[in-house]
């Protein structure tokens, strides 16, 4: 599994949690290969959350392994992780308010000042707006402009993964919209992306590869595509209401 | 947009509700609930600022906007759980300004919230049998002689039961209310709504956080709220919800009404458009970033 060439992500059969003897994730599996754009949905509770803050060591791991580029990163701190190239933008909390902009993407670096500049490129291709407003205080910012902050920073570092937990939550319908295309933005950069959403259908739409986690597993996997069109996933997880 | 409605059955759409051009604060043929000038602000912030609003009556009327453009506070201001700096609301032809929450809820104007406020540790059943109103052993007088509200408390049960067997919750029935899942709440949240007989019901994001799954059962008894003569208006962010039970939709942005019509129309809105849904909206995500070559009929 973990030998095959362009897998940059690979978590191998993953038990983890927060309470001791209460397990989220019963043995997950995921992969990512270089340059995939991954969409991870599943019901309330399903685990969603937890498998992202387990590959960047938030959460225990009890059993199984998460390797990166062929090395087992299991369980490493989270300055470690970024470090290898793990960016990580959690759901809430995201930014520092009292912070500028410019201030919060240098946070994405301060354990490599010197690549600051590299990365600010990388950012303000992405994200033009934020380059001109580097001294605004990001406090001062709605929720989707902060989400894009929060993108930002974890991309200073230009990661060979990005993992990102509902960056649609919160936003109204054409937020969520503009949201969606700068995650598809970002992977088009070139950077392996592992989503997680509430928004499945949004998701999937623009993913290429989703999981469908439930009960700590992932119980159903394939193309974006294909699971837009599953009768069973439709029934489950993305209601049959609305196209 | 990607495929019809799969849903069976379009529910039938209320129609011709209202006088004139559509367009914000238009009068309504037969309004339940009225308001002029309703405006609140929070220090420097104007929350909501409504100059005039009729929600038609059995209907279902739909309140959308971004985030922060005022809709829950207006939820707040016209069931008396919050006070406006200004302005004054009938529903029925009855003048509301001032009224307590509560004595609002007895003339048959409920509401649920965004977060379901069940009560945890009474059961399902006895969080129903409290949405009932005047309970004769509510007077300290009278709940001394268990003969006068016996029977009356047998009735009651006997309408809890029934409402639960409606909303599939009979069998949680001795559970507490605490143990239920967020969506089982929010049904739980609303058929204590109906124990009071309402007139109108106000609904604040009853989707918001339910699984899809259960989110057509809901559907199905909102609907069914209207076939049973109740007037239903209901704050959400789900569009496709929206679009399929909606008979009449309001759009907010930054506390004042920009928008009003019947769903289709409202959703073409250059304005709502703008400032809402985006113009992606029907679109399917994977067309606009290019990862899939859009199939001729879906053009």
């Amino acid at each position: 599994m973990a030998d095959e060439k362009n897998v940059v992500v690979n978590v191998d059969n993953l038990v983890a949690g927060y309470l001791p003897g209460v397990n989220i994730l019963n043995g997950c599996n995921l992969i990512a290969r270089k340059g995939e754009l991954i969409g991870i949905i599943g019901p309330n509770g399903a685990g969603k959350s937890t498998l992202l803050k387990a590959i960047f060591g938030q959460s225990k791991v009890r059993e199984g392994s998460v390797y990166l580029n062929g090395e087992d990163i299991t369980g490493l701190k989270a300055d470690k992780l970024v470090e290898r190239g793990v960016g990580y933008v959690p759901q809430n909390n995201n930014v520092f308010p009292s912070l500028t902009i410019e201030e919060n993407l240098q946070m994405g670096v301060y354990q490599k000042p010197d690549r600051y500049d590299e990365g600010l490129e990388l950012v303000t291709s992405l994200f033009a707006e934020l380059g001109a407003r580097l001294k605004q205080r990001a406090g001062s910012l709605s929720g989707g402009e902060r989400q894009m902050v929060a993108m930002g920073r974890a991309l200073m570092m230009s990661p060979s993964v990005l993992l990102l937990d509902e960056p649609s939550a919160g936003l109204s319908p054409v937020r969520q919209d503009e949201a969606f295309l700068r995650v598809s933005d970002i992977n088009k950069a070139g950077v392996t992306t592992i989503m997680v959403e509430q928004n499945a259908r949004r998701c999937l739409q623009i993913c290429d590869r989703g999981y469908v986690l439930d009960q700590g597993k992932d119980a159903v996997t394939g193309s974006g595509r294909d699971l837009l069109n599953d009768p069973k996933v439709i029934e489950l997880y993305l209601g049959s209401l609305g196209a | 947009m990607s495929g019809s409605n799969p849903l069976k059955k379009t529910p039938q759409k209320a129609t011709g509700l209202h006088v004139g051009t559509a367009a914000p604060g238009v009068k309504k043929v037969d309004p339940i609930l009225v308001a002029d000038h309703v405006s609140r602000k929070f220090g420097g912030l104007v929350a909501v600022d409504v100059e005039h609003v009729e929600i038609p009556r059995g209907a279902i009327t739909a309140l959308i906007g971004p985030n922060g453009a005022g809709k829950t506070t207006l939820f707040n201001l016209l069931t008396g759980f919050d006070k406006p700096d200004t302005g004054s609301w009938s529903f029925s032809g009855k003048d509301l300004a001032g009224v307590p929450a509560h004595k609002v809820a007895k003339m048959g104007q409920v509401r649920t919230f965004q977060l379901t406020k069940a009560l945890g540790l009474l059961t399902v059943l006895e969080n129903m049998k409290l949405g009932a109103k005047n309970q004769t052993g509510e007077s300290l007088f009278q709940s001394i002689f268990p003969f006068l509200w016996k029977k009356q408390e047998a009735e009651i049960e006997e309408r809890a039961l029934e409402i639960l067997e409606r909303f599939k919750l009979i069998k949680l029935k001795d559970d507490f209310a605490a143990s239920l899942s967020g969506g089982q709440r929010k049904l739980l949240e609303m058929a204590r709504a109906l124990m009071s007989d309402p007139t109108l019901v106000m609904l604040d994001e009853p989707m918001a956080g339910v699984n899809p799954a259960l989110t057509e059962s809901l559907l199905e008894h909102i609907l069914d709220l209207k076939t049973q003569g109740m007037t239903v208006l209901f704050v959400e962010h789900d569009m496709h919800m929206v679009r399929h039970i909606a008979d009449w939709v309001i759009v907010m942005a930054e506390g004042r009404i920009i928008a009003e019509g019947p769903p289709d129309e409202v959703m073409k809105d250059e304005a709502v458009v703008d400032a809402y849904l985006g113009s992606h909206q029907d679109v399917d995500l994977g067309v606009v970033t290019g990862r899939i070559t859009p199939p001729k009929d879906e053009k």
